[in-house]
């Protein structure tokens, strides 16, 4: 997967965790739980999500990478390089 | 005039009154709606598909999630918290009273429930086939979604209650044991205000059918909306129903004081236990639950009006609460029986506080809602009084008794006065 695809994934989990909030102004820079009304088992939705979706295991102490999109972008593009979009 | 029981000869402290009521059953999402079906005997019972069982019926409710949930608690919750949530809110606006302004803290929650965590395990353990029962796909929102508290848990989140929050496993006595438990906790002061009633999410376990069905107790009709028929002698077993009735209880001086309307009267209960079998009833101990209610509200049985059936429509249950009516009110030429499972099914922790809300209306009505589908009646079911088909009128009615039984042996009877 590219980074753009990664994004667009991403984008498709938080529509499914955070179907209230609008996703069209997310700012990539910026902190999720700025944006959105995320707790911390969203985050762990997240998570679980990637597991389930692309078997991508995120260890307890990378949660921190999670923090805005542009910092999950970064952190998962060396686990979803050879992952194949569906 | 209503004739006196024990109940209005004690200060208005301790008398305990329904002012609020709010449901959602397969035939209606409010109380107006659902008294309506019953009066025109439209069932709620639906063709149902569910994972692994098949196709069956149920009666399903199309209630609005949305109306007081954000989507994302819908999807966080269970299906049994946003019945709650709903009828908790429709109870409390029904009640008329100034929630901005009510503390929170003096607030109690006490919701009835048959079973509660059976839809969840069974999603989680269909998610976790799918990856080869690897458990760490197994979602850590099983925890909260399970938790026997859960129903009444998610109401409290949602109004912002601080008060007690719980839920009373009472199997399918529990409707009434959830009104039983918010009117004892009004009268040892834990709470100033109730939100007390059940919920059913059954429908949503594949489980509760395939038990059901391997006991020969699942209901089977070519026709849904006949298949829920007790007291028929082609009656076949339940048919399983969502749904939730959460009533606003009050203590009677409270409620006077802030004018609020009163739909009825606890003035009797009664809980009881067979303790001879797991899912056979014995009439005798439920007849002794009956007349515990009536002496505990200082009542003859020839002043009850209504009499509101549990009956399941399974062959043995039907019978051995006719049985047991009959020990009990057979002498008694005024009081009218029905059922209005007939109409929704069996909504398991709801089916009490529903049952007894579509006959509330009669206070006022004075209009008897039949039991439908009896096309051969039963002999052993013929009870005297038994309403069938078409509504009966009656001059006056002051005093309903409930029945809600379950399995293991639990029966429950409230009272209910019109004030």
């Amino acid at each position: 997967m590219t980074p753009a695809e990664i994004r667009d994934e991403i984008l498709d989990i938080l529509e499914d965790i955070s179907p209230d909030d609008d996703l069209d102004d997310l700012d990539d820079s910026k902190p999720f739980r700025e944006q959105l009304e995320l707790d911390s088992m969203d985050f762990l939705d997240i998570v679980m999500e990637l597991r389930k979706r692309h078997r991508v295991r995120i260890p307890e102490e990378d949660y921190g990478n999670l923090a805005s999109m542009s910092s999950t972008v970064s952190y998962l593009e060396p686990k979803m390089k050879d992952i194949e979009k569906a | 005039m209503i004739a006196p029981n024990r109940s209005s000869q004690l200060p208005d402290e301790q008398r305990i009154v329904i002012t609020g009521i709010g449901l959602t059953a397969p035939n209606g999402n409010d109380w107006k709606t659902f008294r309506q079906a019953l009066l025109e005997g439209r069932s709620g019972v639906q063709p149902y598909e569910i994972r692994y069982f098949g196709k069956t019926l149920a009666g399903i409710c199309d209630f609005d999630t949305q109306r007081y949930q954000s989507k994302k608690d819908v999807r966080r919750g269970t299906r049994a918290g946003s019945v709650g949530v709903y009828t908790a809110n429709e109870a409390i606006m029904h009640s008329g009273v100034d929630w901005a302004n009510v503390d929170k803290s003096r607030v109690g929650i006490y919701v009835g429930v048959t079973e509660h965590g059976n839809v969840e395990t069974e999603n989680e353990i269909y998610v976790i086939k799918g990856f080869d029962y690897d458990t760490s796909c197994w979602s850590h929102h099983h925890n909260p979604r399970t938790v026997a508290n859960n129903p009444a848990g998610e109401i409290a989140l949602n109004l912002g209650v601080t008060g007690p929050h719980y839920t009373i496993g009472a199997a399918c006595a529990a409707g009434n044991a959830g009104l039983i438990q918010g009117a004892q906790m009004l009268r040892l002061d834990e709470c100033d205000f109730a939100i007390a009633g059940g919920t059913s999410e059954s429908i949503h376990t594949f489980g509760i059918f395939a038990s059901f069905n391997s006991q020969n107790a699942l209901a089977v009709h070519e026709d849904p909306t006949k298949a829920s028929r007790p007291f028929d002698t082609a009656r076949s077993g339940i048919v399983v129903a969502e749904g939730g009735c959460l009533y606003t209880l009050e203590r009677l001086s409270d409620a006077k004081a802030r004018g609020a309307e009163i739909y009825g009267e606890l003035v009797g209960y009664a809980i009881n236990t067979d303790a001879t079998d797991f899912v056979l009833p014995n009439p005798e101990r439920q007849a002794q639950c009956v007349e515990l209610a009536l002496r505990r509200a200082g009542l003859e049985a020839n002043q009850i009006d209504i009499v509101s059936t549990h009956a399941t429509g399974t062959n043995s249950g039907d019978a051995q609460e006719c049985k047991a009516l009959r020990s009990v009110f057979d002498h008694c030429p005024n009081v009218r029986i029905n059922n209005t499972k007939s109409y929704i099914g069996h909504a398991m922790g709801a089916a009490g506080a529903l049952e007894l809300a579509g006959n509330l209306s009669s206070f006022k009505d004075r209009v008897i809602h039949p039991t439908i589908n009896v096309d051969e009646l039963d002999p052993e079911c013929a009870l005297n009084g038994l309403v069938i088909n078409e509504p009966q009128e009656a001059q006056q009615v002051d005093y309903i008794l409930n029945n809600s039984f379950g399995m293991l042996g639990i029966n429950s009877v409230v009272i209910i006065g019109r004030i």
